[in-house]
């Protein structure tokens, strides 16, 4: 029993991060109906620049509580990814606003392998240690059950990201054009919604976000290399589908309930009669079930085609 | 005359010439002695031929977007090597009274055989999936290869992650470029036949087609299997070439390799993509020397690509060979 | 009438295909100017820093020897080719080196998997092969032109279960990495032969690399109560289980093979790595001569202390220049023969004799983290 708890944490605390990057995606998707391939990297940027920002200041914040210089390295590394979100968007993205699909997600898989490729050029392809922002302590538990202070703090943020984002999205003006752009660009746009500042909007917070979720992996895990996001950021998509994609409680939803299920698959591998190393399998079973049996996912409206 | 049959003779003289080269270890016409490294990239460069002409026929004419091409590559060549390789000896012995030909009989089975596999596969695949559209099906496509890498990983009988070695050294340039060949033309055949115009259908209008009495799913499960099929072959010729094989070399980054053969060539024109795929297999070599900046140039290239020219560099230009008809909406 | 035509043209191609071929034979590099060698590593990728760590090393010998006049006065060339740490590109690059650079004899690669390419078109080619560093015993079965400087799995599995069982302890969980088909074969030779001795694996746990959370297998483990983790996998990941393992209160030492050799261990594991053992090449703290020398000039020319990688790139390269000196030749066949009498050749990673299987016979020593650095245990002979 004491171990299914500690597994049941496990689960839970890297369900958080899996939550962390689809409520970006979630975001993308549900105001622009196109799936950011590349949000995955520009996670491992996020984490990148995390890196880097946190070697520079070391210096200068040598004085400071812990607390303030790992909220400055955080502050440094989303807003360097929004830019680069809102770069991307831009460049990428918005010359192709009135193409099909297909040519959207092929030039997203494009900007993918850019991200990684020139990363792997400027950073290396091997494995770099991350530099401990936070002092990792056990929080002890009850009846010899482990929880960290990083694991507790992305489990906080995380729920504490998803109010914010529903705060933007429900009581702003900006969520509110947001919302008229994901229902009719076109009429969106004839009601004075300047779409492109939107989009722009949505681009540059997504990627804040995915920034914000690079910052706690990395603190979690310690190393980061070029093609850390290519993992994460198909199991965030599984998770923001299995919640319904566009939906942001979703999204949380869909993460936590794949990092359980990840965890209890490898944890109980022997039960089930299975090598862990299927891990990786389990995401994408879900995904295509899910996508089989209830496309909507579990918090998502369902889409009906029109001529 | 028309392209399909000039693109043809190409390939065929191509494999002709170059056979006559030839100096693969098991078959060999001794006329002049090709340098094994030019034999490589010759053969390299037929199997990405087929991989890419096999992928067009799902993605370029029926209009859906796989990204799990290297999987089926992986069936194939796991396939055809359970035949050649772990029951090789017993099944060289069942044949032995072909004599010297036994081994050529064997290989031709092996690859059939990974050919039939694999197609299986596309079936099972393709049956649940494509009911989805768009990106939702490219996701799940890539799923489906990385299930099949995974499962290739924990399969110890198949050498699991440390691969399966001993793989007698069977691919020839006539092998490939026959094989090659027959997959530019049953594509370029199914394509054009009456029953043929119902993947174009598909891709232009699904909606349309649909109404118009157009069985739409077992239009795109067909196309799923004959591109899964010749991935197969593919992976059969791959296995026999390289002589080793493990589930890391058909990840996801593989069939990624495919497809920006596929939309640099044109997708929906094999003339492109063919050239594509040989282009970009001896550019592959060319820029050996500059191998960490090739990935960046190639990504940079495929996103300048889609936003200037959706329609590949090559595609259109094989409209102005004489006699061409339009495939294109 | 046109499937006819495609007909035509298709079966003369297999018909020909089914022709043999005339025995060729591979033209002798001329007797004068640079004798040429080739080596095939993964300069980029995602193995870069093993590839890169023994090209540094193999680069270094050839310098030292070209250094003092080359061989037979002649200077060896090395050839270097990147693999990109991609599987299909190692067949090609070698080809590449045998066919257009007239290589008298291959070095590489670090990973079994590209040296399992690599090794039959050497051998078909009748061009020696000497691999650095790959452990897994198929790659020399390839034929007898393919030899090794390391020792293999089976080998690494029996001192690291040796060494377990040595300290007492009997009861052992193995976590095995099975994307690397280097730590899929450490694990099973490993449980093969503490099971044969009086072990008991308690826990078999598996992770793919790349994977960042091992609470799950972890938890796992725990629940089992195990003396010692075996983590034959590579060093990222290493540093991430000892580490999750601490966070989980699982406080028992981890094992590890020579994968674990990087600096990026200690960056990766922190204080929870300390007072884990490995098994590896060789030493730094041990005083021969050959060995303090060779960490001398390492870091005078690079800067930075040597791993093991470096130390077998260098080695192979110097085996391979002393064969060529016995055999007084570059041709295949004699300098394979002399390759295969290399007997008690003071390298850096011990003394290397290469046995009937042409791999290598030394010891291996035991390492253990201490403080931020690997220091020496004990050797552990075959």
């Amino acid at each position: 029993m004491n171990e299914f708890l500690q597994q049941l944490i496990n689960g839970l605390s890297l369900g958080a991060i899996y939550a962390l990057i689809a409520l970006g995606y979630t975001m993308v998707y549900g105001v622009l109906r196109f799936i950011n391939f590349a949000h995955g990297d520009v996670f491992m940027v996020g984490a990148f620049s995390a890196m880097y920002a946190a070697r520079w200041m070391a210096p200068h914040t040598a004085a400071w509580p812990q607390w303030l210089s790992a909220l400055c390295v955080l502050g440094a590394a989303m807003l360097l990814c929004a830019l680069l979100g809102i770069l991307v968007e831009r460049l990428a993205y918005k010359p192709l606003r009135e193409r099909p699909r297909l040519t959207v997600l092929i030039t997203a898989i494009g900007v993918s392998q850019l991200l990684e490729y020139t990363a792997q050029l400027v950073f290396g392809a091997a494995p770099r240690g991350f530099p401990s922002l936070i002092t990792t302590r056990s929080i002890a538990g009850l009846g010899g059950l482990h929880l960290s202070n990083i694991q507790a703090l992305v489990l906080l943020v995380s729920a504490l990201l998803l109010a914010g984002l529903h705060f933007i999205v429900m009581r702003t003006r900006m969520g509110l054009a947001m919302r008229a752009m994901s229902l009719n660009p076109t009429a969106a746009m004839l009601m004075g919604v300047n779409n492109s500042v939107v989009i722009s909007f949505t681009f540059g917070l997504g990627s804040a976000l995915a920034a914000a979720a690079a910052v706690f992996y990395a603190s979690l895990y310690q190393a980061i290399d070029p093609f850390m996001g290519v993992m994460p950021g198909m199991k965030a998509f599984v998770a923001a589908v299995l919640g319904g994609i566009g939906s942001l409680p979703g999204a949380m939803a869909g993460g936590l309930i794949l990092g359980v299920l990840e965890t209890l698959v490898v944890g109980y591998s022997g039960l089930l009669g299975i090598s862990p190393g299927y891990r990786d399998a389990v995401a994408f079973v879900l995904l295509i079930l899910i996508l089989l049996f209830k496309p909507s996912g579990l918090f998502g409206k369902l889409q009906r085609e029109k001529v | 005359m028309r392209p399909r049959i000039i693109l043809l003779l190409v390939i065929a003289a191509f494999a002709s010439v170059s056979f006559c080269f030839t100096g693969h270890p098991e078959a060999a016409w001794p006329l002049a002695q090709l340098d094994d490294y030019l034999l490589n990239i010759l053969l390299m460069a037929g199997i990405n031929v087929i991989l890419a002409v096999s992928l067009n026929m799902v993605n370029g004419y029926t209009g859906q977007f796989s990204l799990g091409h290297a999987g089926f590559m992986a069936v194939g060549a796991y396939g055809s090597a359970a035949i050649t390789q772990i029951q090789g000896k017993v099944l060289l012995e069942t044949f032995g009274f072909l004599g010297a030909a036994a081994p050529v009989f064997l290989f031709s089975l092996a690859v059939l055989a990974g050919g039939i596999l694999a197609a299986l596969a596309g079936l099972a695949v393709g049956l649940p999936s494509l009911r989805l559209k768009g990106d939702y099906l490219a996701i799940v496509t890539l799923g489906f290869g990385e299930i099949i890498r995974v499962m290739l990983q924990n399969t110890e009988s198949l050498g699991g992650a440390r691969g399966l070695t001993g793989i007698p050294p069977r691919t020839t340039l006539g092998w490939t470029w026959a094989i090659a060949a027959l997959s530019v033309y049953c594509v370029g055949s199914l394509v054009r036949s009456t029953y043929g115009r119902g993947f174009l259908a598909v891709r232009d209008d699904e909606i349309a087609a649909e109404a118009m009495g157009i069985h739409t799913t077992a239009y795109k499960v067909t196309a799923f299997v004959v591109g899964s099929f010749f991935a197969g072959l593919a992976g059969a010729l791959y296995a026999h070439m390289i002589c080793y094989i493990s589930p890391e070399g058909f990840s996801f980054m593989k069939s990624v390799d495919v497809v920006v053969m596929v939309i640099l060539g044109g997708m929906g024109s094999t003339a492109g993509v063919t050239l594509a795929a040989i282009g970009l297999t001896f550019l592959n070599e060319v820029l050996r020397q500059m191998q960490e900046y090739r990935m960046v140039a190639f990504s940079l290239l495929l996103i300048v690509l889609m936003i200037t020219r959706p329609q590949g560099l090559i595609g259109d230009l094989a409209r102005f060979l004489p006699g061409r008809r339009r495939l294109k909406p | 009438m046109k499937r006819l035509r495609i007909l035509a043209l298709m079966l003369p191609l297999l018909a020909l295909s089914a022709c043999k071929k005339a025995p060729s034979d591979s033209a002798d590099a001329s007797a004068s100017g640079d004798i040429p060698i080739g080596e095939f590593a993964s300069l980029t990728g995602a193995t870069a820093s093993f590839g890169q760590s023994s090209h540094k090393g193999t680069q270094m010998a050839v310098d030292e020897i070209n250094a003092g006049g080359g061989v037979l006065g002649r200077k060896l060339r090395l050839v270097t080719e990147d693999d990109q740490s991609k599987p299909g590109e190692a067949a090609i690059v070698v080809r590449k080196l045998i066919s257009r650079d007239k290589i008298v004899a291959l070095l590489g690669e670090v990973a079994s998997s590209r040296s399992l390419e690599a090794a039959p078109i050497c051998q078909q080619a009748g061009i020696p092969m000497i691999s650095p560093a790959s452990t897994n015993p198929k790659v020399t079965e390839a034929g007898d032109m393919i030899f090794r400087v390391c020792f293999i799995d089976p080998f690494q599995g029996t001192v690291l279960s040796k060494f377990a069982l040595s300290k007492g302890w009997k009861r052992v969980a193995v976590l095995t990495d099975v994307k690397q088909d280097y730590s899929v074969g450490l694990s099973q030779f490993f449980k093969a032969h503490i099971a044969a001795n009086g072990g008991q694996v308690v826990s078999e746990q598996s992770y793919s690399s790349g994977d960042k959370d091992f609470k799950a297998q972890l938890t796992a483990i725990k629940g089992t109560d195990p003396e010692a983790i075996l983590a034959s996998g590579y060093y990222t990941e290493a540093g991430l289980i000892a580490s999750q393992a601490r966070e989980l209160e699982l406080n028992v030492p981890l094992l590890g093979g020579d994968g674990w050799d990087a600096p990026a261990l200690v960056e990766v594991g922190g204080k929870a790595i300390e007072g884990s053992f490995f098994s590896n090449h060789f030493s730094d703290e041990d005083a021969a001569p050959s060995i303090q020398a060779f960490l001398k000039k390492f870091e005078a020319k690079y800067g930075q202390k040597p791993d093991a990688m470096a130390a077998l790139g260098y080695d192979s390269a110097m085996i391979l220049a002393d064969a060529i000196k016995r055999a007084g030749a570059t041709d295949g066949l004699k300098l394979k023969e002399a390759i295969a009498a290399t007997k008690n050749f003071p390298a850096v990673t011990g003394n290397i004799t290469l046995n009937a299987q042409r791999n290598a016979d030394k010891p291996a020593v035991m390492l253990v983290v201490k403080e931020g650095k690997f220091r020496y245990v004990e050797t552990v002979s075959p």
